[in-house]
C-alpha cells in the first residue's frame, strides 16, 4: 500500500486556481441576499477550496482506491449479507425502456415497467408465502415502518387501541425504533439459554394490549426460532399479529416460507438477500409482504390487471397512503427481479444452501479458536466472541482491526447486544471455498498472535493507510469542520 | 472494589443512600464492560420514574446501553459534569461518575437490592 499522505482538498487550495475558467461577467452581478433573502445567503464561502481539475480528479480517485467494498474482497458483515452484486442486474436496470421512462407516463405507455412491478410482487409473495406485497418502502427500516403502520391501520379499523409492541432482546435496533416511531410502547422479550425467544416469558407478556411482536428469523445469532409457529399461535390467540424482520431471509429463500410459519407481515431487504447493491447510503428497497387481512391497508398505488392490461390503481380506500414518491426504488426492483429470474427456482434454493454451508464450513474451522456463546446450530451466520482472547487482554475490536491487515473487511462487532464482545460473521454464498480458507487462516493466525504477541494485535492494523484511529477522542471531541489554523 | 455502604442491582447500577435521598450511578464492572464512554444522556430534574424504568443512556465506542432506575424515584439533580466529561464514569464510576440524585419514594424497595458482597458474587457468576 502506498505510503504518501493524502491532504484534504482544502489543504491543496491555492488562491486563484480554477477547474473551469469562465469569462468575466458582462451583466450586473446579482446580489444573492436580495434574491435568497438574508437568511438564505451565506456571507462568504470560506473556506472554499480553489483547485484545478486534475487535482480534484486525483484526490478523489486516490480516496476511492483506499475504500473497501465487496468488489475488492470478502466482507463478512453479519446480518448485513454483503453478497456479490451480479453485473447482469446492472445491465437490465440500464435498459433505456426502464431507466429513461418518465415517472408520469400513462399506464398504457409503460406496460413493461408495470410488468416488472407485478411480476416481482408475485414472486416475492410466492417466496414468502404472504399473498399481498408493496414494493414502495425504500429500505429495511422503511419497510418496518410501513409494516407496523399497516398493522396499526387494521387494528384501528377494528376499533382496537392496542399499545404494546414486543421485541426480543437480540433484535436489530431498528425494530424498537420503528415501534416507538409508530406510537407504540416497546417491551423487551428475553432470550432463553439457547439464544431463542424465551417462550415462557413471552406467554406472560402477551395480552389484549399487545399489537404485535417483531421477530427476526433466523435471529441475529443465526439461530432458527424453532418455536415460531407456537409464537404465532400465541399472538393470534390474543388478537395480536406477528411481524417478521426479513433481514436474514438469505437463510430461508426457497426452503421455508414465513407465511407458513404464521407470520402476518414481513419486510425483505432487496439490497441484502436479493443481491442489489448496498452500503454507501443506498438506494435500497424494503418491500413488505402481508397476509390477506392486511392487504386493504397496503400503500397506494398498486398494480392491478384489467382487460386493457396492467394499470396503477388508487382504489383501496383503507390504504395508509403513499410511503414513497412514485413507485419505490424502481431501478433496485429491476435488479432484484433480474436476480430471481437469472437463478430460477432451483438456483434460489441452491444459493440458500450455499449460504448455510459456507457459514457452517467457516464455523467448524473457527470453533477450535473462538468461543461461541450460544452453541445451537446456526444457519447463515454465527456469532463468536472474544472470551478466549480476553485471557490475553485482546478484545473483539483488536481482532476486527487485525483482519484489516489481511485484506478482509471485519465482521459485525459488538452486536447483537445479548453477546458480550460479539463477532458476527456471515460469509454469504458469494465466497468460494478457497476464499473461506484464506479468511479462516487469517482468523486463526490472529488468535495465535493474541496469545503470543498481544501487543501486536492491540496495535493493529499495521498495513493500512491509517493505523488505529482514536475512536474515543473522535467521539468525545468530534472535529466536523476543517479550519486553516 | 465495590463501596461497602452502597446498594446494587442486577442491571449494574449502584445506589448511595443518604436519608431519604440517594445518588445513582453504574458500577465499575458496568463501565468496564461498556468500554470508553463518549456520551451520557440524563433525565430532566423533577421527572419521576418507577422501579425498572429506563432513566438514561450511556454511549460507548462499542454500544449504547440503557440505565435503569432501581426504585420509584423523583430526579432532584443530575451530574452536569458528565456532559463535558463522560469519561468520569470510566475513571471514577462510584464517586465523581454519579449520574442522578433522587428522592426515594418508597424506602421498602431498597430491601430487594444487593449489598457489595452479594453484588461481587453476582458479577462473578454472570461472567462465567
Amino acid at each position: 500500500m502506498s505510503e504518501f499522505r493524502e491532504f484534504l482538498i482544502f489543504e491543496r487550495s491555492r488562491e486563484g486556481k480554477v477547474g473551469c475558467p469562465l469569462p468575466a461577467c458582462d451583466v450586473p452581478k446579482p446580489e444573492l441576499s436580495q434574491s435568497l433573502g438574508a437568511a438564505g445567503a451565506r456571507p462568504a464561502l470560506d473556506p472554499f477550496p480553489e483547485v484545478s481539475e486534475v487535482e480534484v480528479i486525483r484526490h478523489f480517485t486516490r480516496l476511492s482506491q483506499w475504500n473497501f467494498g465487496v468488489d475488492q474482497g470478502m466482507y463478512p458483515l453479519g446480518s448485513c449479507t454483503m453478497k456479490h452484486n451480479p453485473r447482469i442486474n446492472e445491465a437490465m436496470a440500464a435498459l433505456p425502456g426502464f431507466c429513461q421512462t418518465h415517472p408520469l407516463a400513462p399506464d398504457e405507455a409503460v406496460q413493461g415497467c408495470l410488468t416488472v412491478l407485478n411480476t416481482l410482487g408475485t414472486y416475492l409473495s410466492e417466496i414468502t408465502g404472504l399473498p399481498g406485497c408493496s414494493l414502495q418502502p425504500a429500505a429495511g427500516a422503511h419497510g418496518e415502518f410501513t409494516g407496523i403502520l399497516v398493522i396499526k391501520a387494521l387494528l384501528q379499523s377494528l376499533g382496537e387501541d392496542r399499545k404494546v409492541v414486543l421485541v426480543p432482546d437480540s433484535a436489530h435496533g431498528t425494530n424498537p425504533a420503528t415501534a416507538a416511531l409508530c406510537g407504540f410502547q416497546v417491551k423487551e422479550v428475553p432470550s432463553d439459554a439457547h439464544g431463542r425467544v424465551d417462550l415462557e416469558a413471552l406467554k406472560s407478556m402477551v395480552d389484549g394490549n399487545t399489537a404485535c411482536m417483531m421477530i427476526t428469523n433466523p435471529n441475529t445469532l443465526g439461530i432458527f426460532e424453532s418455536n415460531i409457529k407456537a409464537i404465532a399461535d400465541l399472538l393470534h390467540q390474543h388478537g395480536a399479529m406477528l411481524y417478521m424482520d426479513g433481514a436474514n431471509m438469505n437463510a430461508l429463500v426457497g426452503k421455508a416460507r414465513p407465511g407458513d410459519m404464521g407470520v402476518d407481515v414481513l419486510h425483505l431487504n432487496l439490497h441484502k438477500t436479493f443481491s442489489t447493491p448496498h452500503g454507501g447510503g443506498g438506494p435500497g428497497a424494503g418491500p413488505i409482504c402481508v397476509c390477506d387481512a392486511l392487504i386493504p391497508f397496503l400503500p397506494q398505488p398498486w398494480v392491478v390487471s384489467n382487460a386493457e392490461g396492467l394499470m396503477l390503481s388508487m382504489d383501496t380506500p383503507q390504504s395508509i397512503g403513499k410511503v414513497h414518491g412514485f413507485y419505490g426504488q424502481f431501478g433496485v426492483l429491476v435488479r432484484a427481479l433480474t436476480w430471481i429470474l437469472t437463478l430460477g427456482k432451483e438456483g434460489l434454493v441452491r444459493h440458500t444452501e450455499h449460504a448455510v454451508l459456507n457459514n457452517n464450513y467457516l464455523r467448524k474451522k473457527l470453533e477450535p479458536h473462538y468461543h461461541i456463546p450460544y452453541p445451537a446450530a446456526t444457519l447463515h451466520e454465527t456469532v463468536f466472541n472474544d472470551k478466549r482472547q480476553n485471557a490475553f487482554g485482546v478484545t473483539t475490536m483488536d481482532i476486527a482491526k487485525s483482519l484489516l491487515d489481511y485484506g478482509f473487511h471485519p465482521p459485525t462487532v459488538y452486536f447483537p447486544l445479548v453477546v458480550h464482545g460479539a463477532l458476527m460473521i456471515e460469509p454469504t454464498e458469494t465466497e468460494s471455498r478457497g476464499e473461506l480458507d484464506r479468511f479462516a487462516k487469517a482468523m486463526i493466525e490472529i488468535a495465535e498472535m493474541a496469545e503470543k504477541d498481544p501487543e501486536r494485535v492491540h496495535a493493529a492494523p499495521h498495513r493500512t493507510q491509517i493505523q488505529r484511529a482514536d475512536e474515543t477522542t473522535a467521539a468525545r471531541f468530534p472535529v466536523l469542520r476543517w479550519s486553516a489554523t | 472494589m465495590y463501596p461497602t455502604d452502597y446498594l446494587y442491582t442486577k442491571e449494574h447500577e449502584w445506589l448511595k443512600v443518604t436519608g431519604s435521598e440517594a445518588l445513582v450511578g453504574i458500577t465499575d464492572h458496568a463501565q468496564d464492560q461498556l468500554g470508553d464512554i463518549v456520551f451520557v444522556e440524563l433525565p430532566e430534574v423533577g421527572k419521576t420514574f418507577s422501579a425498572g424504568d429506563e432513566f438514561g443512556t450511556v454511549e460507548s465506542v462499542k454500544a449504547v446501553a440503557e440505565v435503569f432506575m432501581p426504585i420509584d424515584a423523583e430526579i432532584l439533580e443530575t451530574n452536569a459534569n458528565l456532559e463535558d466529561e463522560p469519561e468520569l464514569v470510566n475513571k471514577d464510576p462510584h464517586n465523581a461518575g454519579w449520574m442522578v440524585k433522587i428522592a426515594i419514594s418508597n424506602p421498602d424497595q431498597l430491601k430487594g437490592m444487593m449489598d457489595h458482597a452479594a453484588y461481587a458474587v453476582f458479577v462473578e457468576e454472570e461472567s462465567k
